[in-house]
């Protein structure tokens, strides 16, 4: 039996390989074309199609406000109130600022704001992209001689890039205030004194960091949500399986980006 | 030989599929100027998958495809997307942009490729929308509109830069006969009216019989072209049994 088995394994194993190898290349090849696209964009703003930047704006950022604002600042809230417990025993109080403030500005927004954006954006980027294949849109695009990079991922990425740093300031002020609802309300720690503690602890380099993490993020989520709608198969299931996909590699990349960043960070002393 | 002799399209020893799949091989035709070219063959033969190589999208396995004298499959990129925007495609569902207007969809073309005022785009956005019988719905989104409408739409899209050849994938399919009779009008209008060289995929025998110039019909088994030329010569005079028998449908039905 297991004799039968070994050889299965090893075809499993290999057309894992395969297809793990053959996503690679094609991850590789639209990470070309996206920078060449990209730096088209750069050099040539006014080719920009603004309306479809604009109204991607709107979509992954202002309409995302009121959840990421919501889920930070429960995050902020959560992170108190077990903050709290712990630092309450050693007379400590006043460092749940230090804390909560910190890991909400250098770790949990960016990475709430991408989760939420990865959800919404991501999911309807791939939807958007496949559905486009099954109904011709693209090929109509090709043969009318358009770049799709130009017209579909560029307004994407660019939206992205602009509207997920701002949504993380306005995620990083809920954190912190979800903290500071448990410092005064649980704590009784004066506002001022919280507040005067949280201006100590957060220093620019910090915030930078957090905003260079939600900038990675971005790109990431809108680059994969967009490559997962072009490799959507054009059958029944296919942009299901696309925008699941998105969201599933998107997450996974996002958690691997922040690891990186994390440590390089950490290396030049953040 | 004149440019208007020339062939607007030569197909030469072409092999295409999907994958490692052989769809057809071994194609050899041509599409002559001002000619209605219809790629007929029973549903599956691979008709679609030609024209998608006809029109540049996919590579083909061997062989080549001259479009107005210029080698389609072997441009590079920039050169490849100026070939395909010197023609048109409407596609089976129309294929517009379902974020435009149908107007925008039209206009889109114009905006980038030439150097029109707003006011000369939106004139010629009316001027291609009359063409198709669809006045006035400029201001329309494609979901809006019925499938022989979105159609009539993608073919005043096809049109806006003027091309000397448009190709049509499945124009009937889908459509009731007198919305099928009417775009078989107007395919025949625009060829009387502007010239236009025409390819189109089908397997609707009424269209064949009032529009079509010459066939070529794939089969699916040869996994080639079986036959080429007029189809009324083709029902009348084939010793393909085949031929007869698929042409010669529409001849028991009107029995």
């Amino acid at each position: 039996m297991s004799r039968q088995r070994a050889p299965q394994l090893i075809e499993h194993v290999g057309e894992a390989s395969i297809r793990i190898g053959r996503d690679c290349v094609n991850m590789l090849s639209f990470v070309g074309e996206l920078s060449a696209g990209i730096m088209e964009a750069v050099k040539h703003p006014r080719k920009i199609r603004w309306k479809e930047t604009l109204y991607y704006m709107d979509m992954c950022g202002s309409d995302a406000l009121p959840i990421v604002m919501l889920i930070c600042f429960l995050m902020g809230l959560i992170l108190g109130f077990q903050a709290a417990v712990q630092m309450h025993k050693f007379g400590t109080d006043i460092f749940v600022a230090d804390l909560v403030g910190l890991s909400i500005i250098k770790e949990l927004g960016p990475l709430m704001v991408a989760m939420i954006a990865t959800g919404r954006a991501g999911s309807a980027f791939a939807a958007e992209i496949g559905t486009m294949k099954v109904s011709e849109e693209i090929d109509a695009m090709e043969t009318m001689g358009f770049v799709p990079c130009r017209f579909l991922i560029i307004p994407k990425v660019i939206a992205m890039l602009l509207a997920i740093p701002i949504l993380t300031i306005f995620g990083d002020i809920a954190g912190i205030f979800g903290g500071f609802v448990v410092g005064s309300l649980k704590l009784e720690i004066p506002a001022i004194a919280y507040y005067n503690r949280t201006v100590v602890a957060l220093t620019s380099a910090n915030f930078l960091f957090g905003l260079i993490k939600s900038f990675v993020f971005a790109f990431l989520i809108a680059g994969v949500g967009c490559m997962r709608g072009f490799e959507a198969r054009t059958d029944a299931q296919g942009v299901g399986r696309a925008a699941t996909s998105a969201v599933v590699s998107a997450i996974f990349l996002v958690v691997v980006a922040d690891a990186l960043l994390t440590i390089l960070f950490s290396m030049v002393g953040q | 030989m004149n440019n208007l002799d020339k062939p607007v399209i030569e197909v030469k020893d072409l092999s295409i599929g999907y994958g490692s799949r052989v769809v057809m091989q071994n194609l050899n035709f041509s599409v002559k100027n001002g000619e209605i070219f219809i790629i007929l063959g029973g549903s599956g033969c691979g008709k679609s998958t030609l024209l998608k190589h006809l029109i540049g999208l996919y590579p083909p396995f061997k062989g080549d495809i001259l479009i107005h004298g210029e080698s389609i499959v072997h441009a590079e990129n920039g050169r490849k997307r100026e070939i395909m925007r010197s023609f048109g495609v409407t596609y089976q569902g129309g294929a517009l942009f379902g974020s435009l207007t149908v107007g925008e969809n039209i206009s889109l073309l114009l905006e980038e490729y030439t150097e029109m005022s707003k006011d000369e785009i939106n004139k010629t956005v009316t001027e291609k929308l009359r063409l198709v019988n669809l006045d006035g719905f400029q201001d329309y989104m494609p979901a809006e509109l019925s499938g022989g409408m979105k159609k009539r739409a993608g073919l005043a899209r096809a049109m806006a830069l003027n091309p000397r050849l448009l190709f049509f994938d499945e124009p009937s399919a889908g459509l009731d006969p007198i919305s099928s009779a009417e775009l078989d009008r107007l395919i025949l209008n625009l060829r009387k009216e502007f010239g236009t060289t025409m390819v189109i995929v089908t397997h609707e025998l009424d269209s064949i019989f009032s529009i079509a110039d010459r066939v070529i019909m794939l089969d699916k088994e040869k996994k080639g072209i079986t036959a080429e030329g007029d189809p009324r010569d083709l029902l009348n005079n084939s010793n393909n049994k085949w031929v007869k028998d698929f042409l010669s449908r529409l001849s028991l039905k009107r029995d």
